[in-house]
């Protein structure tokens, strides 16, 4: 198991978010994650990369414990993620946006800039190249001078994820990649996904509400709904499993579109 | 280039270079002109001196000595964001220690150095440490209060002379060359404001530099690529820290003796007033505003105090219409 | 005079220093609250209002004396118009700052401050400038302790203005409009709120009080200069904080404990007067980074 949770519980002034979850991803799969609004799985996300502190539990990524770690640390053991609304440095272009992803795999600090050292110029080198590397893998390439902010908004999602493969991960966190794209950018997406499991080895956590995407892309699907896990399986079980249609009544119809 | 060139410009709905400073700025993209450019320059300061006279020699040692402090800030402020109202602080911390160490204690000057630039580390890292996590609001008030403290400490201990500072700072030899007259000062700080120039614009073409902008952007989205921002901040505060102390070190024994006036609020407002006046984060712009900040109240003379009310104004005004400052933006 | 009086003096002392703190960390607390930004020239509105009852006691002392009832119309005056210029700043220099980002706005706030400095510098020549009154030295003794009725009266002021404020807030509508307005701005906006005469207006009151403090100071101490709002902002500040920003109560608390800690504190040998400010900056810094939530504050919640 790459990425395990063991009795996460999460509460925020007497609210429980996350209660009691057992969770595990496993090397090189696509997994994704569904449930109701405000079942909790942007929360879980932020757990897992350590911008919350679970009141209680135990997270591991390949054995090692990352609960008490800060994001920082998180990102630099290997896992990478992209945000439910985007969140790319907007005055900056989209080269520049997708090197911020080596910094954690790079060393050089002031004096070695300050000085020129040829340490940090065969770095700024390799960040360059790895970037570039990252932007044509989701096919981009072309676009890196331009303003992150000048991208149309299906192109700034991809750049977002470019900016994470970049940080090299072992998984990698989507939230809700397909929102707000057509059914053509959406097939780009599942294929993008496909490529970086099978091209880069890298597993795929992801939150999403496009059920036919979710049923289509993934091999395994976790349901949470209000912070506990419902059921867990291939899409097929879950598809016609019985709580899970329960807890997605009352929801749009759109959503239960399987 | 042995780097990622910025680009010229970027695509879409950016108007073509209109006003003078924006065609000035675009004529000189070129490294190579870029590099005619620079020794132009330089040749000019290393000629002043000899034309001219020396009241203006040391005004223009003045504005040198500015260019390094604003440039020092402006990594503070302008690459990460900080806003720091206590910078005269490391200005304070680098100059007395000069001060204390070759004039009570005999120490060679430039054996001192070491020492005062690893205080100023030292007061970046105690000030930096705690204060980072704040809210912008409560740094900038907390970084006042600490520049305050250091003033006062200044002021009230007798090991830095109390009210009346520290005088008969021995001036410094560099290989045999007594380092004395005005003009040896000057070219002193010369090369001290093009060393601090060089080192800002590696700084800022670097991983460090790139990780200030990122997060200054967004500081929550940096840490999730795994941008450690406490460190990136507390680096940004410890270099900032120290060409602030260089710009001390270097003062104190051009003066002879300081005095804690030197290092109050008002002296952070006029640095500060600098970087902001010639654009946060733009090094052309900076260096322009440090002489500004110098040699306007030169020429505003005839006003006496009100002077300083028109620069107060023109910050206002500044912030208001064009935050940016004077310079024009480039992207980066 | 025993330590028991000389605890007492200095408790004395403390309320009377207690009450001008939490008159002007009352303005800072407030517009923190509804437009979250710590208005940097909020002590140089003290300042404005020092000279501004120094002005106006010029104007009334010819029919009203320059005794407490003159210095009421003064402070009134001063009040009125300080409070107008709070407005007008708002409207000019931080209205259209609202969207800028938070270092712009900060900067702006401190231009705001250097301007009304550097125009009392050049109009006073950085002079001290006498406030005259004929307020009288004298008092009443309880026992060692002697109280002069100046202080007294000061107390008093103080403590009229501000339990005014503490009704204002809880019974009127712009008062209880305020406290909407500092929970969820947007939110207010969206019931029909007129947001910005509820800025306006707490603007226009936070800096009638820093002004009211700062004529009672000029009377009190007897001179103004004009770079006396700085430190008192910093200490305002420091109050606010203490008491947790945003909470009206605890601005007037937290100014309270400000006062008597610095009283007590000038009395430790150790401390004394010229370390003073250290020993109140260092009180700052330790709170903000212990508890910036001060006492009464409430913690904000950061969610992603």
């Amino acid at each position: 198991m790459l990425l395990q949770l063991k009795q996460v519980s999460l509460s925020f002034a007497g609210n429980t978010v996350l209660h009691d979850v057992d969770f595990g991803v496993e090397p090189g799969r696509i997994h994704s994650l569904i449930g109701p609004n405000g079942a909790g799985k942007t929360s879980m996300f932020n757990v897992i990369t350590g911008f919350y502190r679970p009141q209680q539990g135990e997270i591991t990524l390949d054995g090692e414990s990352i609960v008490k770690r800060k994001p920082h640390a998180v990102t630099r053991l290997g896992i990478a993620r992209t945000f439910q609304n985007v969140r790319l440095f907007r005055e900056m272009s989209v080269l520049e946006n997708v090197m911020a992803g080596q910094h954690c795999r790079t060393r050089s600090g002031a004096l070695a800039a300050v000085l020129r050292l040829p340490s940090q110029r065969a770095e700024e080198r390799q960040i360059l190249e790895t970037s570039l590397e990252c932007l044509d893998f989701v096919g981009l390439l072309g676009h890196q001078d331009r303003l992150a902010t000048n991208l149309a908004y299906g192109h700034q999602r991809r750049v977002e994820i470019a900016r994470a493969l970049a940080t090299q991960p072992k998984l990698l966190l989507l939230d809700e990649p397909a929102a707000g794209l057509n059914s053509g950018e959406k097939q780009a997406l599942i294929e993008l996904i496909r490529r970086i499991r099978d091209e880069r080895g890298v597993a795929v956590l992801l939150i999403e509400h496009d059920m036919s995407l979710v049923m289509n892309v993934s091999e395994r699907i976790s349901v949470l709904d209000h912070g506990s896990l419902i059921t867990e399986g291939d899409p097929h079980t879950v598809q016609n499993d019985p709580k899970v249609i329960e807890a997605y009544l009352g929801q749009d119809d759109e959503e239960l579109a399987l | 280039m042995d780097r990622h060139s910025p680009p010229t410009r970027p695509d879409t709905h950016e108007p073509r270079p209109r006003n003078p400073l924006q065609r000035l700025y675009a004529a000189f993209e070129s490294p190579g002109r870029r590099r005619a450019l620079h020794l132009a320059i330089i040749a000019i300061l290393i000629i002043t001196p000899w034309i001219s006279s020396q009241y203006t020699t040391v005004i223009l040692t003045n504005a040198l000595l500015y260019v390094v402090l604003c440039l020092g800030l402006n990594i503070v402020v302008g690459y990460a964001g900080l806003l720091d109202l206590g910078y005269a602080a490391f200005f304070a911390v680098g100059a007395y220690t000069i001060g204390i160490l070759t004039q009570q204690f005999g120490v060679n000057f430039w054996a001192a150095i070491p020492f005062a630039l690893m205080a100023a580390a030292l007061a970046g890292v105690i000030i930096g440490g705690p204060t980072l996590r704040l809210r912008s609001d409560y740094l900038a008030i907390v970084t006042l209060g600490f520049g305050e403290i250091v003033r006062f400490t200044a002021r009230n201990l007798e090991i830095t002379g109390g009210a009346s500072g520290l005088s008969h700072i021995p001036e410094p030899s560099l290989f045999g060359w007594h380092i004395d007259s005005s003009i040896d000062f000057y070219y002193v700080f010369v090369v001290l404001a093009v060393l601090a120039y060089i080192a800002s614009q590696r700084l800022f073409d670097s991983r460090l530099g790139r990780a200030w902008l990122y997060v200054r952007h967004d500081e929550d989205a940096a840490e999730a690529m795994g941008i450690n921002r406490v460190a990136t901040k507390l680096a940004a505060y410890v270099i900032g820290a120290i060409f602030g102390a260089i710009g001390g070190i270097f003062f104190s024994v051009n003066l002879g003796a300081i005095s804690p006036e030197s290092f109050s609020f008002q002296q952070s407002v006029l640095i500060l007033l600098a970087v902001v006046l010639g654009g946060m984060g733009k090094i052309p712009g900076v260096i322009l505003g440090a002489f500004i900040v110098v040699l306007g109240p030169e020429l505003l003379r005839d006003f006496g105090t009100l002077r300083l009310l028109i620069f107060a104004v023109l910050l206002l005004l500044i912030m208001l219409f064009r935050p940016s400052g004077i310079w024009p933006e480039k992207r980066s | 005079m025993t330590w028991y009086d000389s605890f007492l003096q200095q408790l004395v002392d403390g309320l009377v220093l207690g009450s001008f703190y939490a008159l002007v960390a009352l303005g800072y607390t407030m517009v923190f609250g509804v437009i979250k930004l710590l208005n940097f020239a909020h002590g140089d509105l003290y300042m404005t209002g020092a000279f501004a009852g120094f002005g106006g006691l010029s104007l009334v002392s010819g029919f009203l004396g320059a005794g407490w009832l003159g210095i009421f119309v003064a402070m009134l005056l001063a009040m009125l118009a300080v409070g107008c210029l709070g407005v007008v700043i708002e409207r000019v220099a931080y209205h259209p700052m609202l969207g800028a980002p938070r270092l712009s706005i900060l900067i702006t706030a401190l231009a705001v401050s250097l301007v009304l400095q550097n125009a009392a510098l050049a109009l006073t020549g950085g002079q001290y400038t006498a406030f005259r009154t004929d307020l009288g030295f004298g008092g009443f003794n309880l026992g060692n302790l002697f109280l002069s009725h100046n202080q007294i009266v000061l107390v008093a002021t103080a403590a009229v203005l501000m339990i005014a404020l503490e009704l204002f807030v809880s019974r009127t509508l712009y008062g209880r409009a305020m406290r909407a307005v500092s929970i969820d701005k947007d939110m207010c906006r969206m019931m029909g709120i007129n947001v910005s005469a509820v800025i306006a207006v707490t603007f226009f009151i936070g800096s009638g009080l820093a002004a009211a403090a700062g004529t009672m100071a000029g009377a009190y101490y007897g001179s103004i200069w004009y770079f006396m709002g700085f430190l008192i902002g910093l200490k305002a500040f420091t109050a606010a904080v203490i008491g947790g920003i945003g909470s009206i109560t605890g601005a007037m608390l937290g100014g309270l404990i400000l006062g008597l800690l610095e009283s007590f504190g000038t009395h430790i040998p150790f401390i004394g007067s010229e370390w003073k400010d250290v020993f109140t900056f260092s009180i700052l810094i330790l709170v903000l980074v212990f508890k910036p939530t001060g006492l009464l504050g409430k913690s904000e919640v950061e969610r992603m």
